[in-house]
């Protein structure tokens, strides 16, 4: 805990002289807004530990405001807000697993699974006769998120999204 | 931390080449010191006594199971013993041995180093810096003829920093902390000043490390010298208009690389030195440890008047093989052992 915001250690080293005290030079991010600072501490100085667990919890619905989850083994739901859920919005499907980092029982972060298999509402009809090779165009997934596919793929087919690079991946056959 | 932490934890972090290098530097420093008469000798690395430094922490054990028997601290320098071998009339002396420091794992750090130390009797501070000079010479690492620069600790810090060590009171080093931008952690818990927390030499130490260093890592060789009194440790004292310790530290690139003392002969203020730095280290809830009596003896018997060197070995390897970090002159850092 620094300045009462959650941190997490990214690199730590030493820096000492011949004879003295010793410091760490301390790279750190801050859980909630991503940024990453340096801080130098005394060596053998302690620091409050923030209370954050990372766990697995299924994600069950939006009420416009918040994205309501659940632990699937005590069925205990939780409500993230925006900025918890932040770049993840856009990939979540109702019943899918995420990974939700808690800082004081409070959910701090979701990540959306690395592969998401979502619906295309939206795109213009492809050429006949395309492969998959070359070109592409947009596509409006169930989501609202909008990848690029090939033009081969029609509304209200299902593609497997990569949420990491938003990459279209596969189509996804019944 | 380097691409080597990908290769198995079996196999050695570093190429084969870096450790024939090793093996060519460890023959030369041999020669180097025969030619010269200075006799290499061994000293235990278990002792009842340890080192008090309030900065350095020993490993220690048991000379029974558990914790029966004897507590045995593993020396963080071979000092103390070979001290005892000059006073006992050993002359030049040099040791090539594993040292221990509990804690220090860094990028420049490892809790078991290789040190290399040595003691020329009759010699000052200056005319071993020489003798430094001449050792780099013979491994290849200085030009033939070539002087490192030479700076006293106080012109480093008026040169870069605009300060003089030696009068300059705590708010103005901690005001150059915070113009140089250098992000300090407090503890909400202290005062919104670091007074509390930061002495004076603490506070030299984190402009040194954290301003000075960087600034001289162009500089491929530098030697400083008489460092403030109370950053003495086994050092003498020379009263000057301000008194310094006759000390100096060899820098490569910014990089600490070896630190030398015209060396203390006086057995009672050896002794209260050591008493100091037991305080500090009650004060701050260090573990005490058990003062070596025998080289108290030895000092009250007499010690010839020496300078002596201590040089962090693998260091001296990154710097002949353009390594950033310790881990890859080693082959088995602490992360696999």
């Amino acid at each position: 805990m620094l300045d009462n915001d959650p941190f997490v250690i990214v690199e730590n080293d030493i820096v000492k002289p011949g004879k003295g005290q010793a410091f760490n030079r301390v790279k750190v991010r801050n859980l909630k807004t991503g940024r990453v600072i340096d801080r130098t501490f005394k060596s053998g100085e302690s620091v409050e530990a923030a209370d954050v667990i990372d766990t697995e919890m299924q994600y069950l619905y939006n009420d416009g405001e918040f994205w309501h989850f659940m632990d699937p083994n005590s069925y205990e739901q939780m409500a993230a807000g925006e900025a918890a859920v932040a770049d993840a919005a856009k990939w979540l499907k109702e019943q899918d697993i995420c990974a939700v980092t808690l800082w004081n029982g409070v959910p701090l972060s979701v990540t959306a699974p690395n592969f998401v298999e979502l619906e295309v509402t939206e795109t213009d009809p492809g050429l006949k006769g395309d492969t998959s090779g070359g070109g592409g165009k947009p596509a409006t997934l169930s989501t609202g998120a909008v990848v690029r596919v090939p033009l081969f793929i029609q509304i209200g087919e299902v593609i497997k999204v990569d949420t990491r690079t938003a990459e279209y991946v596969a189509r996804v056959k019944d | 931390m380097t691409a080597n932490s990908r290769t198995p934890l079996w196999r050695p972090a570093t190429d084969i080449s870096i450790l024939q290098l090793r093996a060519q530097m460890l023959a030369a420093i041999r020669v180097f010191f025969a030619r010269r008469e200075v006799m290499e000798v061994e000293t235990p690395v278990l002792a009842h006594a340890g080192n008090p430094d309030q900065y350095i922490e020993s490993f220690s054990c048991h000379s029974g199971d558990g914790e029966d028997g004897h507590e045995l601290f593993m020396h963080t320098s071979p000092e103390f013993a070979m001290k005892r071998l000059l006073a006992a009339g050993s002359g030049s002396i040099y040791q090539i041995c594993k040292v221990f420091r509990k804690h220090e794992q860094g990028s420049l750090h490892n809790p078991e180093f290789t040190m290399l130390e040595w003691y020329r009797s009759g010699f000052d501070h200056h005319r071993l810096m020489h003798e430094v000079e001449e050792l780099l010479q013979a491994l290849g690492l200085l030009e033939p003829g070539r002087s490192i620069r030479r700076i006293s600790y106080r012109q480093l810090f008026l040169e870069h920093v605009g300060l003089d060590p030696h009068t300059v009171d705590t708010s103005l080093l901690q005001a150059c902390i915070r113009d140089r931008q250098v992000r300090l952690y407090v503890d909400p818990g202290q005062a919104q000043s670091t007074d509390h927390v930061m002495s004076k030499d603490d506070l030299l130490a984190l402009i040194l490390t954290h301003i000075i260093e960087p600034e001289i890592s162009s500089e491929d060789f530098l030697l400083v010298h008489d460092y403030p009194a109370s950053q003495a440790s086994l050092a003498r004292i020379r009263n000057d208009d301000q008194p310094v310790a006759e000390r100096f530290e060899l820098y490569a690139n910014g990089i600490e690389l070896a630190n030398g003392f015209n060396e203390l002969t006086d057995s009672q203020e050896q002794m209260q030195r050591f008493i100091c730095e037991q305080q500090q280290r009650e004060l701050k809830g260090m573990k005490k440890i058990p003062l070596d009596q025998n080289l108290n003896a030895a000092l009250a018997h007499g010690m010839e008047a020496c300078a002596g060197v201590a040089l962090g070995f693998d260091r001296l390897v990154m710097v002949a093989a353009n390594r950033q970090s310790i881990q890859e002159v080693m082959p088995f850092p602490f992360d696999r052992v």
